[in-house]
């Protein structure tokens, strides 16, 4: 048996997703610049698949310019500050701690070139502070990134909230919503948001296409120069069969699949908790992304339990320090204030759609197994 | 990442637990990742009668605790503290760079074991 439980690094891509991409590598292969009909029925397919992304999050189809993935997005979010109008004369950015490496590193960036970025606590639940937000902002602050949902723990933030508290103070609200969109009601407006980060592969479409949502009138220095495709904003012929599956993916995203994900995670959180000694759950119990279990099982170490589940043919991920390429535990389990022995025997566990509760059974069946076997090993677990 | 030999003391490990009649024990931590290994050792006459060991850390800790006993047991003290890393590394096929340090971790908790023993037999 075979089981695909890390599904917050990518996904599936749904067959109805394969089947509507097919078309436009060799039969709809113009492109979409060119003015022949085979330019303007792939034309029609990304203006159509824009159309479709942007009522997803209540936003206007020309405020969605397609790209890469999340990672470029965020880029072009976070490092477009360098060149932006609106913000000129401002130099600090606002951020978390616990955001994806790429919001991370492009801060780092921003560091080296002359900005000061604040790196926003969080509580042991992965929440933010909206005081300690407030109290940051100064006349020098030009942006606040917050990402919606985190991709290890599933933390997800107030939004509403956070755009807010920008809106009140002129400040360019971006937020990586690459694990939320589909799973989390999305409204840029509500939200006040002005750039928002998404990907197609985490949520059933391929890989290497995603999306930024930028604000009518919002000034982001391109990243790509060239033929002048999306709005300038992104030189570089489209990635039709991409982005023509991630609109699809997005079209098929369902509030059904939604409550089917959470109630097999809260089943799995249940099992995991009764069954396993000295386990524990991190991330909040409720405003977590539908898909996500992530915890602390004490006394074994997390690279040590993945490749004892992957010889089950079960696939899981691990924030330990072992497994990463630094030997440093998670970012985000040490600023929820997780130690570092916390973190060493940490799994994540990431459903999706496909997901059966079959499989979820396997699973802890195999944990409780692969877990007595390794504190078996242990010289710390007898000492308890 | 790993090699077939790495899994296979994985899945296999030889010599795991406590010793019951051990004459040294060694532990040492990892400062790098923060893992714990034990080695007890069985000493007679010189030799490495029996050994064992209990570890707590990842695939490449596990499977170099295991592979370090097998290469010890039956030898004296004297060929068993030559055994270097890379022997130990040699010995299961290699192991990726990152994971080098784990194997000086099984080969500083044999030498305390047996440090171990003959600071026991000197007060004697
Ligand atoms: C929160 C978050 N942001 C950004 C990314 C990067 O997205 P992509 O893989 O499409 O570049 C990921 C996925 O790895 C993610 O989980
Ligand atoms: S013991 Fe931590 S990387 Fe091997």
């Amino acid at each position: 048996m075979r089981v695909y439980l890390d599904n917050g690094a990518t996904t599936k891509v749904d067959p109805v997703v394969v089947e509507a991409m097919k078309p436009y590598f060799s039969e709809k292969y113009g492109n979409a610049s060119s003015l022949h009909v085979f330019g303007r029925e792939t034309k029609e397919a990304l203006e159509n698949a824009r159309s479709v992304l942007a009522k997803k999050i209540n936003a206007e189809p020309d405020e969605i310019v397609f790209t890469s993935g999340g990672t470029e997005s965020d880029n072009i979010a976070l490092k477009g500050l360098l060149l932006c109008e609106k913000c000129r004369g401002k130099n600090h950015v606002i951020t978390t701690k616990i955001e994806h490496p790429a919001v991370l590193n492009s801060c780092k960036f921003l560091e080296q070139n002359g900005f000061k970025v604040t790196y926003l606590d969080v509580d042991k639940d992965g929440f933010i502070n909206l005081e300690q937000l407030k109290k940051s902002i100064s006349s020098k602050t030009a942006m606040v990134s917050v990402i919606h949902a985190n991709n290890e723990v599933g933390t997800i933030q107030d939004l509403e909230k956070i755009g807010g508290i920008c809106k009140g103070r002129n400040l360019i609200f971006h937020s990586d919503v690459v694990q939320s969109f589909t799973k989390v009601p999305i409204d840029v407006n509500k939200y006040n948001l002005d750039l928002a980060s998404l990907s197609g592969h985490k949520i059933h479409g391929p890989k290497g296409v995603g999306a930024i949502y930028v604000k009518k009138r919002l000034f982001v220095c391109p990243f790509m120069h060239g033929g002048g495709h999306e709005r300038g904003l992104r030189a570089g012929t489209e990635n039709i069969p991409g982005i023509v599956g991630f609109a699809k993916a997005v079209e098929i995203s369902s509030e059904k699949d939604v409550e089917r994900m959470k109630e097999l995670r809260d089943y799995l959180i249940e099992k995991v908790l009764s069954k396993i000694p000295k386990t524990t759950l991190n991330g909040p119990r409720n405003n977590r992304l539908c898909n996500n279990a992530h915890f602390t099982i004490d006394n074994v170490e997390g690279e040590a339990i993945l490749f004892a589940l992957d010889e089950k043919g079960i696939a899981v991920s691990t924030g330990s320090a072992c497994s990463s390429k630094s030997l440093k535990p998670s970012h985000v389990l040490l600023a929820m204030g997780r130690k570092k022995e916390e973190s060493h025997g940490s799994i994540r566990i990431t459903l999706s759609k496909f997901t059966t509760k079959k499989e979820i059974d396997y699973f802890i069946e195999n944990l409780i197994e692969v877990v007595a076997n390794l504190r078996k090993m242990s010289p710390l677990y007898k000492k308890i | 990442m790993y090699t077939e030999r790495v899994m296979k003391h994985f899945k296999h490990p030889k010599n795991q637990g406590k010793l019951k009649n051990a004459n040294g024990i060694g532990e040492v931590g990892n400062p790098t990742c923060g893992d714990v290994m034990k080695m007890y050792v069985y000493v007679e006459n010189g030799m490495i009668k029996d050994i064992s060991w209990e570890t707590y850390g990842c695939v490449a800790a596990i499977a170099t605790s295991s592979v370090l006993t097998t290469l010890v047991k039956g030898k004296t003290i004297e060929e068993a503290l030559k055994i270097t890393k890379d022997d130990v590394a040699k010995e299961l096929g290699g192991l990726p760079s990152m994971k080098m340090h784990c194997s000086i971790l099984a080969v500083d908790a044999l030498k305390k074991a047996i440090e171990d023993y003959r600071s026991k037999e000197a007060t004697i």
